[in-house]
């Protein structure tokens, strides 16, 4: 079996990102890092994929931005990384995005299982998660908190999924893609080894052509970025002899600022 | 702010690794470790797991293969993210000895369940209370009865003994007075601790400055397998020499982490710190002593790839390897005073964890080798002056 996972080179979420002066979205010269929730799901395609003694490989969509975060992937262990990239890719367009990942995802023989993290966290969305289940026409599960059983003679897979209301045992019959939540495993550092190996890696650049497609048009036009207004924020501080007599004060304000 | 090591870009990828690394072990966790007087076994732990404490073991015993520079990196790194590689950074170096000496036998069974991180070998028993670093005077005798040695002696100041698997032990196995010269007669044995607990073998932990796990060995008719014995019996003191250049030039890289630790500390706290209506640091008198400091550190650390270079390519280096360990000892020390000196105060408080820091970078002054041995080393073996002692 082959477990296919994606990750993407996101600012740090330290960085200030905002739009320059040009109009363009900038987070200066802040690192990139990888979208710490791929974290998760790159260890759990490791884990996985050791369970059942099946290949690896890890995905990113886009332009060589994402290359650190695919040699991350590699020296955490992930045996192959691939790029999926085209002429007039909007990252911000999903439908483009979902194409090409499902396309790279069929090109990769013997796959069953995709596992996304939760979501993108430069973008704030996980709807790529769901588009690229759609094109690729397997089962979503999405939120889940851990795999019971990865069977994959029997073809099945047993997991356990966090719902609003609490937790969620689901079977379901491979192919499926599933994305994972923060605490599903404790994500490996990369090893020395593995940074030396994917030092040397060759990143593959898989095209629309290469994948038999054509990438559907954007529909989509960026008029303008804009930085959020200023806010208008004064601050006190309460003062008080004791801290019942501060914390009067401040439920006071609360109240009067209609707060509470 | 900019990195105030220019050779930051060397190396990034180790370097991001360890800080990746060492952010999941902030300043809480060292000081609630010293708090308690604990050893940082989760940090150790995560070092191991991902390999990074068998980085020098060749790729064929499933080790890193990783060339001295890199492997004194990583170490620096650990000491520059303000962790202390102290708890740990012996197992990078002491199986060496295993390596270049021991026989087949020995390096296909104990290298790669350390290179895997299933086995400790991380102290080694050279030092005694009466011999100090005069090691030819060892006392510590292991007499061979059959297949077996029987060890008598005492030994002082050996660390991470109850963090260890196995240890190194450098004993007589003949009398001084029965060699032609004294730096033979001396052997290495590789020991099991896992086996011998209490049959012969007396740990007693030494409280110190620093929150260091180092200790008393009494070592009470011990039995040593014969095959333990690494290399040949007599030549110990020729094994152990061969270990420490490496072992000066990975202690420099900490002192040099070290370094730019308290650098960037002191730097950070005086842009910050507002005095008489002014950054502290726009005084002179904070500036200079801080750019000083940095100057020797990175004068240090010259030297450092300078004597890893010549290790790497096989050429004598243990002039280098000795000087870099002084100057970035001397380097780190002047740092740490620096640093202490511009926080005032603040710089005593646990939570800024310089205290810490210039408590544990004090250490390099004194060992692994004392800083006046090697002033010694360099004039008599560099400048060719007359033998001191």
């Amino acid at each position: 079996m082959h477990i296919v996972t994606f990750t993407r080179s996101t600012p740090d979420t330290a960085a200030k990102v905002e739009v320059d002066g040009n109009g363009a979205v900038s987070w200066g010269d802040a690192a990139t890092v990888v979208n710490p929730w791929d974290e998760y799901s790159l260890e759990e395609a490791i884990r996985q994929a050791t369970n059942v003694k099946g290949d690896t490989t890890v995905i990113a969509v886009g332009g060589d931005l994402h290359n650190d975060s695919l040699k991350h992937s590699l020296a955490m262990g992930v045996k192959n990384a691939v790029r999926v990239n085209a002429d007039g890719l909007d990252m911000t367009d999903s439908l483009q995005w979902a194409s090409l990942a499902a396309a790279a995802v069929n090109n990769i023989d013997d796959c069953q299982l995709v596992i996304f993290g939760k979501e993108h966290v430069d973008v704030g969305s996980d709807q790529v998660t769901y588009q690229t289940a759609r094109k690729l026409g397997w089962t979503m599960l999405s939120y889940v908190s851990e795999i019971l059983e990865l069977d994959a003679e029997g073809g099945t897979i047993k997991v356990e999924k966090t719902v609003e209301q609490g937790k969620q045992i689901l079977t379901a019959k491979l192919p499926v893609v599933i994305s994972v939540l923060k605490g599903i495993n404790e994500p490996r550092y990369p090893s020395f080894i593995g940074i030396r190996k994917a030092s040397k890696a060759t990143i593959p650049e898989w095209t629309p052509a290469d994948l038999g497609i054509e990438l559907p048009a954007s529909s989509i036009t960026h008029d303008a970025y804009n930085n959020p207004p200023p806010r208008d924020i004064t601050s006190e501080i309460i003062e008080g002899e004791t801290i019942e007599e501060k914390a009067a004060q401040l439920v006071d304000k609360l109240l009067e600022e209609k707060v509470l | 702010m900019i990195d105030i090591n220019p050779r930051a870009q060397q190396h990034s990828d180790i370097r991001q690794a360890i800080r990746e690394i060492c952010r999941a072990f902030d300043s809480t966790y060292w000081q609630s470790i010293e708090e308690k007087a604990g050893y940082p076994e989760k940090f150790v732990e995560t070092l191991t797991q991902a390999g990074w404490l068998s980085v020098l073991i060749p790729e064929t015993y499933g080790g890193g293969g990783a060339s001295l520079t890199e492997a004194s990196v990583i170490l620096e790194e650990i000491n520059r993210a303000g962790a202390n590689s102290g708890a740990c950074h012996a197992q990078m170096y002491i199986m060496g000895t295993l390596l270049r000496h021991g026989s087949d036998v020995q390096k296909q069974k104990y290298l790669p369940p350390i290179a895997a991180g299933n086995l400790r070998l991380q102290s080694f028993a050279v030092t005694e209370p009466t011999t100090g670093t005069d090691t030819t005077k060892t006392k510590t005798f292991a007499e061979k009865r059959g297949n077996r040695y029987i060890v008598n002696g005492q030994k002082v100041w050996i660390s991470r003994v109850q963090h260890s698997d196995l240890m190194l032990l450098l004993a007589r196995t003949t009398p001084i007075e029965q060699v032609t010269k004294k730096t033979e007669g001396l052997s290495v044995f590789l020991v099991d601790l896992r086996q011998n607990a209490g049959k012969g073998l007396t740990v007693r932990p030494i409280k110190n400055m620093v929150n260091h796990e180092t200790n008393e060995l009494f070592f009470d008719d011990f039995e040593i397998p014969a095959d333990n014995l690494i290399g040949e019996e007599g030549k110990g003191f020729r094994y152990i020499l061969d270990g420490m250049n490496a072992e000066r030039i990975l202690i420099a890289a900490e002192c040099i982490g070290d370094g730019y630790w308290f650098i960037d500390k002191a730097r950070h706290y005086a842009t910050q710190r507002v005095v008489f209506d002014r950054p502290i640091g726009q005084n002179q008198g904070i500036q200079f002593p801080i750019a000083r400091a940095y100057a020797n550190i990175r004068a240090a650390d010259l030297m450092r790839y300078e004597a890893a270079q010549l290790f790497e390519a096989h050429q004598p280096c243990g002039a280098e390897a000795n000087m870099v360990k002084l100057l970035a000892a001397d380097a780190s020390w002047e740092a740490a005073n620096v640093c202490l000196q511009t926080h005032g105060g603040y710089g005593f408080a646990v939570e800024y964890d310089v205290e810490r820091k210039f408590r544990e970078t004090r250490l390099y002054q004194v060992a692994p080798i004392s800083t006046n041995l090697i002033l010694s080393y360099i004039a008599e073996h560099v400048l060719g002056l007359p033998r001191s002692f």
